[in-house]
């Protein structure tokens, strides 16, 4: 009596609370597991930050389920999405890494990753991976490196991308902080490292007030040529 | 007899809303609560309590919103579902029952909250998306009803409603007890509802606790501030506080396009001078 039990219908927003018309039931192949991951490039470092959430519906699977999957010493890259896809699609990755390292005697760059990518994704069309990616490493000259996708393989070069459930909230505030946007008469100061985790950690905690797919922990990926350090920052947990 | 049935039950705008959903036009989506609330009776009293995050949608539109209404000096009432109806329904409800209280000249009675409410919900058939948990003390003691949008209740000694009404009822199910006392009774809510905070999505933010006894009513708003921003909240342990960046602008970061003035010319006509009474 008390409560309807498919309470989520199937592109993962909540099916009216009472909803009692007629029903049509289909098996969707697809389920939104929320999480949202962030990437910033500097002069000479990346970060990728995601939260640690894996949710579905209105109930948490895990508060300590990273979305950041590190490939090679100089890419990290940040899943989101569907975690069924996210974890197969890292998988096919890894194994394209191997298979890369094996034939050519080295390892992958970033750049040479997020085109492989690109291929991987749009291989699927018509049957898409449900991830949003996000690629942040060192390019050939160890510069700072972001790359962004979308489910199917578009992709570009950023500076700063947010990608996920609250990316909305996300990318308008890196805009303004990080791509001085909006503002006038202000010295436009290099992004240095302490300001940039600074600013991820406040950016998500920010997030996770207003999301209720974001919180627990942050899992914050620094990458700089001496390797890939990682740092965790709580969160809310309600 | 459908026609005088119809005639009964005011529908019209449930019945146009329908049909222009049907057309295609999207009617403009009411704000939920998610929510987690309940209520539990203990020897002298009952103890209501809930989480206070209002939510659109996936988003948080409120993190602090009051969840506990006033029914009348007695008798409170928690509301789920849809925050327009519950907040609306629960002051129609307490306004009747003041007029109806005055007429006969008695506190009101519980029984007397739910027939009301449950009579109104059931005349507009579950449009009101309004899941109650109602409780108050009268001249028969203590009293707690679970209201649903339809229009049944159910009078227990422990309730629960709202999408973590699971997770609070667990607590309920493992550890209430009857003829509890007044702490262990708070305590038991407490973490009820922080059951439900910490493991259902759609609630959130602080513990709110109504305490209903023969002749005193404690609101404790908020009993609870279990998710402080920015405050590393490890349970139980001494929360350190983040050293959130400075992101203050300088003057003149909005840039200015362009500027009008226009001066108002003002002639005093009379000036008087009301001193205030500042003690």
């Amino acid at each position: 009596i008390m409560f309807t039990t498919q309470v989520y219908g199937d592109n993962g927003k909540m099916k009216e609370y009472h909803y009692t018309g007629p029903v049509e039931h289909r098996f969707s192949p697809y389920s939104f597991n929320g999480g949202t991951v962030l990437a910033v490039a500097g002069e000479d470092f990346a970060i990728v930050a995601s939260d640690t959430r894996l949710s579905e519906g209105y109930s948490i699977h895990s508060r300590d389920s990273p979305k950041c999957y590190k490939l090679t010493n100089t890419t990290v890259i940040g899943c989101s999405g569907f975690h069924g896809d996210c974890l197969t699609l890292t998988k096919i990755i890894d194994a394209r890494l191997k298979m890369y390292k094996h034939s050519n005697n080295k390892s992958m760059t970033s750049g040479a990753i997020a085109a492989m990518l690109s291929t991987i994704l749009y291989g699927r069309r018509f049957f898409p991976y449900y991830v949003y990616n996000i690629i942040g490493g060192l390019d050939e000259e160890g510069k700072g490196a972001v790359y962004s996708f979308d489910p199917v393989g578009s992709y570009q070069r950023d500076t700063y991308k947010a990608g996920g459930s609250a990316s909305a909230m996300l990318q308008p505030l890196l805009d303004n902080q990080i791509g001085y946007k909006n503002m006038e008469g202000v010295q436009h100061l290099p992004l240095n490292q302490e300001k940039a985790v600074q600013l991820v950690k406040d950016v998500f905690i920010s997030a996770a007030e207003r999301d209720v797919y974001t919180g627990d922990a942050l899992r914050i990926c620094i990458v700089t040529k001496e390797g890939i350090k990682e740092e965790t920052v709580p969160l809310r947990k309600d | 007899m459908t026609q005088t049935f119809l005639n009964a039950v005011f529908l019209e705008n449930a019945v146009l809303e329908a049909e222009v959903t049907k057309l295609g036009c999207n009617i403009p989506a009411a704000r939920k609560t998610g929510t987690t609330i309940c209520g539990v009776v203990f020897k002298d009293g009952l103890v209501l309590g809930a989480d206070t995050r209002a939510t659109e949608g996936m988003i948080v539109a409120d993190k602090n919103c009051s969840k506990i209404h006033y029914i009348s000096p007695n008798i409170y009432c928690c509301g789920a579902g849809t925050a327009a109806d519950t907040e609306m329904t629960t002051q129609i409800i307490s306004s009747n029952l003041e007029l109806h209280s005055l007429s006969t000249s008695r506190m009101p009675r519980v029984a007397t909250a739910n027939r009301m409410l449950k009579q109104m919900l059931f005349r507009y058939q579950g449009h009101i998306g309004a899941a109650l948990v109602l409780g108050g003390v009268d001249c028969n003691g203590p009293h707690l009803y679970s209201i649903y949008p339809h229009g049944s209740t159910d009078k227990l000694p422990y309730v629960t409603m709202g999408s973590g009404s699971l997770a609070a009822m667990a607590v309920f199910e493992d550890r209430y007890k009857q003829d509890m006392e007044e702490e262990d009774a708070k305590r038991l809510v407490r973490d009820a509802i922080a059951a439900g905070i910490f493991n259902d999505l759609g609630s959130g933010s602080n513990i709110d606790l109504c305490v209903i006894t023969k002749g005193r009513v404690d609101y404790l708003r908020p009993h609870d501030m279990a998710n402080k921003k920015g405050v590393r909240c490890v349970y139980e342990q001494e929360a350190l506080p983040h050293q959130t960046g400075n992101y203050k602008y300088k003057q003149g970061t909005t840039g200015v396009l362009t500027k009008s003035v226009i001066k108002l010319d003002l002639e005093v006509v009379e000036e008087t001078v009301q001193t205030m009474d500042t003690s």
